[in-house]
């Protein structure tokens, strides 16, 4: 896990200093009721490092006794009762450092808990716009690998780091009150043998850099080539691929072993850096025992020390690391988090109780967000009659879909208004605008679960009998019914449903919801024309009375309709029904025309 | 995963023995160590005053602690090339292996669990072998060592030890049982929550407009507490951990010195000498019996790896094993050129008993244009499919140029078919790359490319591309509309200038003008090709040689537009659905 996650933060390496205090203030504003807990667990860590520096002395202590042995007569009790104290202290110190892992496990699940559960309402709440600048993987990233990047960060390293710097600072204190001479040895070495671990550190980021990169070039590479699999077959591009595979995978290869090399040379480097500082303790030491300047004890305490010393310096360098990644992360969570809302809309209108339909675009003018210069709507003027169908075609980017998004308020209008029976639409809450209109987009979304989840959704109080009455007007009684488990049957990756299927199933969920108004966005497109007569007759039916926007490619779909809006960049170019428009020999004639092109 | 290691090259074997016997050389030096500490606190303690004695032990000390150093540091540097150089070895035999399995095995591993294998259960097992390849080897042999060493000092001394060495890896298992298999359990939860927060996302437009935002939410909430319970208790164990083991360790030195004082009271005061010795035995044995329970613990922690490696070696085998249920052939010529025959040809997916296809019959003719229509799920794409080998007939026989299907060498049959997907397939990489893929009878060349782009229609907006054909294209081509990477994929197809052409519905996010525009310029560019199209579009076949109308897996009807009007009755329902009587004539 913790390996996944690494990987998913290492582009993000480069910190500046005052990314890491932003995201301390960010994180202690988040945490501002509850940082008691995360106090008092950093001071347990805190307490229990103390604990692990007391030992050493009295270790010391007792071999000073036990020498005395050697020569006189050995003072038991004596040895008892020190290590009686000492197993105290041992116990102590352990149950500290359960609590204090007990304890911040704890209290950074239940923030993460609280942060995920946070994200995930967030994601409902930001603008559209935000999701045309961010991609969803992003923000899945940042919901599942920076908050237990975040949560592993405090409460593994953060403790690390403050039991690490007390165990350091007091063992410098110990070993001077204990010695000062050998405490100077012991500091020379060490001193030695962190500079060279930094270097190797320093030199090592790159490699590491490279690893991820490579490793995420050949996935992606991978990713593709196994989607498109029978393309490679048929295309007879295997051994090209091949090929390039094998380029890629020396990349990783070598990137690879260099940086697993050199994170292996930290541990034989650590454990060197140890046994040199004891060497030094044991011949200075020897050298100021046979002067008889200091005691056998001392030595054995300092051995103790030199190891006590040097590890907590490459965990607090490697819980350093950890934390930057960590705060990189909290960073991430609180810029999704702070983003900007959708408006607070409690103080607008409530829909009117029955609507009836009528839909005027009056000037309507609009731009995305991201590219305000260009304008996708200019000045849109259209009435629409209670219970008309409206069709709209035009070429791909002429902006119909742009439509659709402007009537469910996905996005506001830059300028002009839409007016539902009179009322404009920025004057009611956006729910109940969502309640006016049933809706089928281009892509069709459906969810892991049974078909009826699928079809009833949020939707409460749809019986079976609705469902299958639906099922039968699109067609698809026969496809669920065959099914292992009809209904209940899951739809999953796995579950062959053609694309056709899905696009039934996604209208059968839209006629369920039984709305006012109707918007199908090229909802039958992979829809054989046969079912989707069958389909249209029953909405037909349906919408007999109800206002709908239809819109398509294939003109056969849209052929019955009241009125036919024909966009070209952003305008509406021409309009009128079906005869009228072939009538007028403009636009929509010729592209009428071009399906019985003679082409042989 | 032993299966698996046969996959290491000669190099990286050597190289692991070579690993494995450096390993030993620095086994020796570090262990060397407490031994001149032991004689150095003799030194120290004796009242002889050698202090060249102490120097020259205290040089001996520092040149193996520097020895060990660097073997250990060579054995990570063999390690390191070891595991990486192993994981590139089954990289390449899985992908390669992948590559060449059928469609039917394709669907049922499961690209995105293919992937996963590919990626991440690698680099499981490469961290294995790079970290058990010295820890595997270091550990029991320092055991052992360490173990021979403090063997004849003191029973009571070694039983002590035996028991904390009993006590801390008991207590690393049991926590270790408890936890691996919720690890397991989180990494699940973990790919649900991602999935259902995906969902979410995907579908914001759904879930905006059916105001559905609390019930996203509240899905989302199940999962998360789930997760948040599971790890809760993970953590929990683990909080043992740590205390326990120093727990353990520093309880083992304190245990040592108290029963060595005791020993020690023992000895008679007059026999200075083996007080001495026993003394200094205390002082060594802490050391070693460190040594001792370290290498229990590495044992252990590997021993708890090495099944999750398992799982990953496992689900590697199990793609290595998968044979491909599409065999070669090995005939390299047909018999005739451009046709295309299915006699009595009847096709089920072999996890269902169902007929998908029922005795298919038809025979198109070099240069001929052959349209399928019928309803959606009838078979049209799972006919297609078995020309090009997708699958294979379960029941009769498919012909390309006179010869079964089954007969033609890979190479030989993929020469002769060009094959456009009902969803457009773009890889990553430039325009020409996209269209010169793989291999074809020629050499693809510049001028074969930019006839296909235009045969394509899609010299209007390559050409509006910065870099025309050397433009970039993002991963699965997000930078184009779907009408864009269609025509891309079409002219895939046109630039390897094949015999038999295949098209599964690969018109559908084409307008009118611009379907029509490519069909006639097929038509007269491409007059010697066979051409097989799918098509929902009465407009888009109509003029075809012949078509088949497919109702349910069986020929509702074969012939001209004009004939099946007449004769058909599915294929005139799905006519007048799309057209009126009059606009058919």
């Amino acid at each position: 896990m913790n390996h996944h996650m690494k990987k998913g933060n290492m582009g993000e390496n480069k910190f500046e200093k005052g990314d890491m205090n932003s995201a301390i203030k960010r994180l202690l504003l988040y945490l501002k009721n509850s940082k008691g807990v995360l106090f008092s667990g950093l001071l347990l860590a805190a307490m229990g490092a103390v604990m692990t520096i007391v030992g050493p002395n009295r270790i010391g202590e007792i071999a000073d006794l036990m020498g005395e042995g050697i020569t006189g007569k050995i003072n038991l009790a004596e040895i008892f009762k020190l290590s009686g104290i000492l197993a105290g202290i041992y116990i102590f110190g352990a149950v500290l450092t359960f609590l204090q892992h007990y304890i911040l496990s704890g209290y950074t699940l239940n923030c993460s808990k609280r942060m995920r559960e946070d994200l995930s309402k967030k994601i409902n709440r930001v603008p559209q716009k935000y999701f045309s600048s961010t991609s969803y993987g992003d923000i899945l990233s940042r919901i599942t690998n920076d908050v237990s990047t975040l949560q592993q960060g405090l409460s593994n390293s953060l403790p690390g780091v403050v039991s690490s710097a007390t165990q350091f600072i007091g063992c410098l204190i110990m070993m001077f009150i204990t010695d000062f001479r050998l405490a100077i040895c012991v500091l020379i070495v060490t001193i030695i043998g962190m500079g060279m671990i930094v270097l190797v550190i320093g030199r090592s980021q790159k490699y590491f850099i490279a690893q991820q990169k490579n490793i995420g070039n050949i996935n992606g590479y991978i990713e593709e080539m196994y989607s498109g699999h029978m393309i490679v077959n048929i295309s007879k591009a295997k051994n090209k691929i091949k090929d390039k595979f094998s380029a890629l995978n020396q990349s990783v290869y070598d990137a690879n072993w260099k940086s697993q090399f050199i994170s292996g040379i930290m541990q034989p480097l650590m454990t060197a850096i140890g046994n040199i500082s004891y060497v030094t303790v044991c011949v200075v030491g020897a050298l100021l025992a046979i002067n008889g300047n200091i005691t056998f004890g001392v030595i054995v305490s300092f051995i103790l020390y030199a190891r006590l010393f040097s590890t907590p310096l490459s965990q607090i360098a490697q819980g350093i690391t950890n934390m930057q990644t960590a705060f990189a992360s909290a960073n991430r969570i609180f810029d999704f988090l702070e983003t900007e809302e959708l408006s607070n809309e409690e103080n607008k209108k409530s829909a009117p109780e029955s609507v009836k339909g009528s839909v005027v675009f009056d000037h309507v003018s609009f731009s995305y967000p991201d590219a305000p210069d260009k304008i996708i709507i200019k000045d849109f003027s259209a009435a629409v009659k209670p219970g008309q169908k409206i069709a709209i075609v035009g070429p791909t980017g002429a902006g119909k879909t742009t439509l659709v998004n402007l009537l469910m308020r996905f996005f506001e209008v830059n300028s002009g208004s839409i007016m539902v029976d009179g009322v404009s639409l920025e004057e009611i809450k956006r729910e109940d605008v969502h309640d006016m209109f049933a809706m089928v987009l281009q892509d069709t979304w459906l969810f892991e679960g049974t078909i009826r989840e699928n079809l009833v959704y949020n939707m409460t109080d749809i019986t079976d009998d609705e469902i299958r009455k639906v099922l039968k007007t699109c067609g698809i009684e026969r496809f669920v019914s065959g099914l292992p488990h009809g209904l209940d049957t899951i739809l999953s990756e796995s579950t062959s449903v053609s694309a056709g299927q899905k696009q039934l199933l996604t209208i059968a969920r839209a006629m369920l919801q039984k709305c006012p108004m109707l918007i199908l966005d090229e909802a039958t497109s992979s829809v054989d024309t046969r079912t989707e007569a069958v389909i249209q007759k029953a909405m037909d039916e349906l919408t007999a009375n109800r206002t709908s926007f239809v819109i398509a490619h294939r003109l056969s779909t849209i052929k019955n309709s009241d009125l036919i809006l024909v966009m070209k960049d952003g305008d509406v170019i021409e309009s009128g029904d079906h005869y009228a428009l072939m009538e007028q020999g403009g636009f929509y004639s010729e592209l009428y025309k071009s399906q019985f092109e003679k082409t042989a | 995963m032993f299966k698996l290691l046969k996959e290491m090259k000669k190099r990286e074997a050597i190289m692991s023995v070579i690993c494995a016997l450096l390993v030993l050389v620095q086994i020796y030096f570090e262990l060397a160590l407490p031994d001149y500490m032991r004689t150095l606190t003799e030194l120290i303690k004796s009242a002889e005053n050698s202090m060249n004695e102490v120097w020259v032990i205290g040089f001996k000390m520092i040149g193996c602690t520097l020895a060990s150093a660097a073997t250990s540091i060579a054995c990570g540097y063999l390690a390191a090339r070891v595991g990486a150089g192993f994981s590139y070895s089954v990289r390449e035999k899985l992908f390669g292996h992948v590559l060449s399995l059928g469609q039917n095995e394709m669907s049922s591993l499961s690209v995105p669990s293919l992937i996963n294998r590919t990626t991440n259960d690698i680099t499981q097992i490469q961290m294995l072998v790079a970290m058990g390849l010295q820890i595997a080897v270091k550990s029991p042999i320092m055991a052992i060592w360490a173990i021979l060493k403090i063997l004849g000092k003191s029973w009571e001394l070694s039983l002590l030890t035996a028991a904390f060495v009993v006590f801390i890896c008991g207590s690393i298992v049991a926590i270790m049982f408890t936890v691996l298999p919720r690890f397991k359990r989180v990494q699940k939860l973990m790919d649900t929550l991602n999935r259902t927060a995906r969902e979410n996302l995907t579908g914001i437009n759904v879930v905006h407009a059916f105001n559905a935002e609390e019930y996203q939410n509240k899905k989302f909430f199940g999962i998360n507490k789930n997760l948040w319970k599971t790890q809760l208790f993970n953590q929990r164990m683990f909080s043992f951990f740590q205390p326990v083991m120093i727990l353990g360790m520093n309880g083992l030195s304190l245990g040592i010195y108290c029963l060595g004082s005791v020993l020690l009271s023992q000895i008679s005061a007059e026999d200075f000498s083996s007080k001495l010795s026993l003394f200094s035995d205390i002082t060594v044995f802490t050391t070693y019996a460190m040594y001792v329970v370290m290498s229990f613990m590495m044992m252990v922690m590997i021993f708890m790896m090495f099944p999750q490696a398992q799982v990953s070696a496992g689900r590697i085998n199990e793609v290595l094993k998968q044979k491909s249920s599409v065999v070669e052939g090995t005939v390299n010529e047909g018999k005739e050129l451009g046709v295309v025959e299915f006699k009595n040809v009847s096709f089920a997916y072999p996890d269902s008993n169902e007929n998908q296809l029922r005795d298919i019959n038809f025979r198109v003719e070099r240069g001929e244009t052959i349209a399928f229509i019928g309803a959606t799920g009838s078979g049209k794409t799972t006919l297609i499919n078995l020309v090009a080998r997708f699958f294979d007939a379960t029941e009769g026989e498919v012909l390309v140029d006179g010869v079964n299907v089954k007969d033609y060498t890979f190479d030989a049959l993929y020469d002769k078919l060009g094959y456009v997907s009902q969803k457009a397939i773009i890889f990553s990489g430039s325009v020409r790359e996209n269209i010169a893929f793989g291999e074809a009878s020629d050499e693809i060349r510049d001028d074969d490319i930019d006839l296909a782009i235009k045969l394509a229609q899609a010299d209007e907006f390559v050409g509006k591309m910065s870099n025309g054909i050397d433009s970039h294209i993002a991963q699965s081509g997000k930078n184009l509309s779907g009408g864009q990477k269609q025509r891309l994929s079409i002219a895939r197809a046109l630039a390897r200038n094949p015999e038999i052409l295949i098209f599964d519905d690969s018109f559908s996010a084409l307008d009118y003008r611009t379907d029509a525009a490519l069909r006639a310029g097929l038509e007269k560019n491409l007059s010697g090709v066979t051409k097989l199209i799918v098509a929902q579009r009465i407009g888009t076949i109509r003029h075809a040689n012949k078509i088949v109308v497919l109702d349910d897996g069986k020929i509702a009807g074969i012939g001209t537009h004009d004939e099946l009007m007449k004769t058909c009755g599915v294929y005139r329902e799905i006519a007048t659905s799309q057209l009126t009587e009059e606009e058919l004539r």
